[in-house]
C-alpha cells in the first residue's frame, strides 16, 4: 500500500522500478495527490534551479585550503601541541574512597552537587553557544591558561584529556561563583558538539555523582577533597556517565 | 596533510550552496564555509576515516549555524553581529519577489525543516546521510519531510501576499 513515505521518496526519486511504479499505479486512480506531487516536484525542481548558480561560481581565494591553512597556521600549530601533550586530570590533591562506594550515580539529591550542577548548566548555557569568544584564552595557550586558572582557584589544575571520546579542548575562562571563582573547560568534537568541564571550591567530602538534566543540557557532578567538579553536555545520561567517569577517574589517578 | 587539500576542495561549491540557503547572504555564506573548513582542518585526524567526508562536513557546517543562530536569538536584535546573520533577513529580495521564489519561501521555514529539504533535495544526501547529519532518527526524517513540503507548498499557494507582509 502506498504511504506519505512512499510519496516522499518518489519525488525525490529514490524509489527502485518496482516502487515507482506502485507509486504511479496509485497516482493514476488519485488525482488530487497526483496534483500535490506534481506540484512538490516542480517546486523541488525550481529551488535547485535557484541554487545552481551559487554551485557553479568558482571558490573564492580565501576559502582555498591552501590560503585557510596559511590564515590559521598559530591555532594549527598550537592544536599539534596540544594534541601531542599527554595531558593528565586535575593536579595534586587524594581522592577519598570512591570506588569503594561504587560508581553508581547517586539518586538522591544532594545540595552541594546540585548548587554545583546549576553553576554548570547555567555557565555552559551561556558559554557553549558563543561564537566569536566560546573562551577566554584558547588551548593555544595551554600553560598559561591552566596555570591561571589553577591560582585562581587554589588549587593545580590540568585538563582532562577527553580525546577518546572525540572531544578537545578548546580552551577555558574564570567565573565568578558566590564569592569564590570558578574555572570552565570548554572541549569540543569533531562535528562541533562542545562539553564543559568546571571547577570550584566547595565545602563538604560527598563524592557521589549526581545527573541533573536540565532541557537538553545533561550534567554529572560531584565533590571531592573541598572543589566540585562538573561535566555538562547536550548528550543523554547513558552518552554522559563514561565521560564524567574519565574525567574523576583520572583525577584520581592522579593523586 | 596534502590530502585534505585534494579532498576538501571539490567539496567547497556545495558546503557554499547549504550556507548561502541558509543564510542568504553571500559574505556571511563564505565566512560560515570558512568557519567550517577551519573546524574540518583542525579536527582532520579526529573524522572517522571510513566516513563520508561530506556528510562529515555539513554536520559541521550545520553545527556552527545552528550555534550561531541561538546565539543570535539569545542576544536579540541588537547585539553586536560580527558572526552569521540570522536566517531569512539578510537578502536583499524586494524588487524581486515572485510567488515562484521558492528559496525565499524556504526561509519561513523552521530551520530543521529547511536544512532537511536543502539536505535531501538539493544536495541529494541519502535519508540515512540526513538523519546522521542532523542528529534525527530516520523516522522523523520522512515526517519532517512531508510537514517541510506541505508547508513550503501552502506558503507558495498563498503567495505574494504573505511574502510581501514579511518583507514589510
Amino acid at each position: 500500500m502506498t504511504g506519505e513515505d512512499d510519496l516522499q521518496a518518489f519525488i525525490d526519486d529514490r524509489l527502485d522500478a518496482t516502487g515507482r511504479a506502485a507509486v504511479e499505479a496509485y497516482l493514476a486512480v488519485h488525482p488530487e495527490i497526483r496534483e500535490r506531487v506534481a506540484t512538490e516536484r516542480r517546486q523541488l525542481t525550481a529551488l535547485r534551479g535557484q541554487l545552481a548558480a551559487k554551485f557553479a561560481e568558482p571558490i573564492p581565494a580565501r576559502l582555498r585550503i591552501a590560503n585557510i591553512r596559511a590564515s590559521r597556521r598559530g591555532h594549527w600549530t598550537g592544536w599539534m601541541r596540544s594534541a601531542a601533550a599527554a595531558l593528565v586530570i586535575f593536579g595534586a590533591g587524594a581522592a577519598g574512597g570512591w570506588f569503594a562506594n561504587g560508581l553508581a550515580p547517586a539518586s538522591a539529591p544532594a545540595a552541594p552537587t546540585t548548587s554545583i550542577a546549576q553553576g554548570a548548566t547555567a555557565a555552559f548555557r551561556t558559554f557553549v553557544v558563543e561564537v566569536a569568544h566560546p573562551v577566554e584564552v584558547s588551548v593555544a595557550q595551554e600553560a598559561h591558561l591552566l596555570q591561571w586558572l589553577g591560582k585562581r582557584l587554589g588549587r593545580p589544575l590540568a585538563a582532562p584529556d577527553l580525546s577518546r571520546f572525540g572531544y578537545r579542548l578548546m580552551g577555558g575562562r574564570l567565573l565568578p561563583a558566590g564569592s569564590a571563582a570558578a574555572a570552565q573547560l570548554m572541549y569540543d568534537d569533531a562535528s562541533g558538539q562542545r562539553l564543559t568541564v568546571y571547577v570550584r571550591a566547595a565545602s563538604g567530602t560527598e563524592t557521589a555523582f549526581r545527573f541533573q538534566q536540565e532541557g537538553d543540557a545533561a550534567t554529572f557532578a560531584w565533590i571531592d577533597q573541598g572543589f566540585g567538579f562538573a561535566v555538562t553536555a547536550i548528550a543523554g545520561r547513558d552518552e554522559l556517565l563514561p565521560i564524567a567517569e574519565a574525567v574523576y577517574r583520572g583525577f584520581e589517578g592522579k593523586s | 596533510m596534502a590530502d585534505a587539500d585534494a579532498l576538501l576542495e571539490p567539496l567547497i561549491p556545495a558546503l557554499r550552496r547549504y550556507a548561502y540557503a541558509l543564510l542568504r547572504d553571500h559574505d556571511a555564506a563564505d565566512d560560515l564555509v570558512q568557519d567550517t573548513l577551519e573546524r574540518a582542518l583542525s579536527r582532520w585526524r579526529l573524522r572517522r576515516p571510513d566516513g563520508d567526508l561530506l556528510a562529515w562536513l555539513f554536520t559541521i557546517q550545520r553545527n556552527l549555524f545552528v550555534n550561531a543562530w541561538r546565539q543570535r536569538q539569545r542576544q536579540g536584535p541588537h547585539a553586536a553581529l560580527d558572526d552569521v546573520a540570522p536566517p531569512g533577513i539578510a537578502g536583499q529580495q524586494e524588487a524581486g519577489l515572485e510567488v515562484q521564489d521558492v528559496l525565499a519561501a524556504l526561509d519561513q521555514l523552521p530551520e530543521e525543516q529547511k536544512s532537511l529539504l536543502l539536505l535531501i533535495g538539493v544536495e541529494d544526501f541519502s535519508y540515512d546521510d540526513a538523519a546522521r547529519i542532523l542528529g534525527i532518527p530516520m523516522g522523523t526524517v520522512m515526517s519532517r519531510l512531508s510537514r517541510g513540503r506541505q508547508k513550503l507548498r501552502s506558503i507558495l499557494e498563498t503567495g505574494r501576499a504573505t511574502l510581501l507582509r514579511r518583507v514589510k
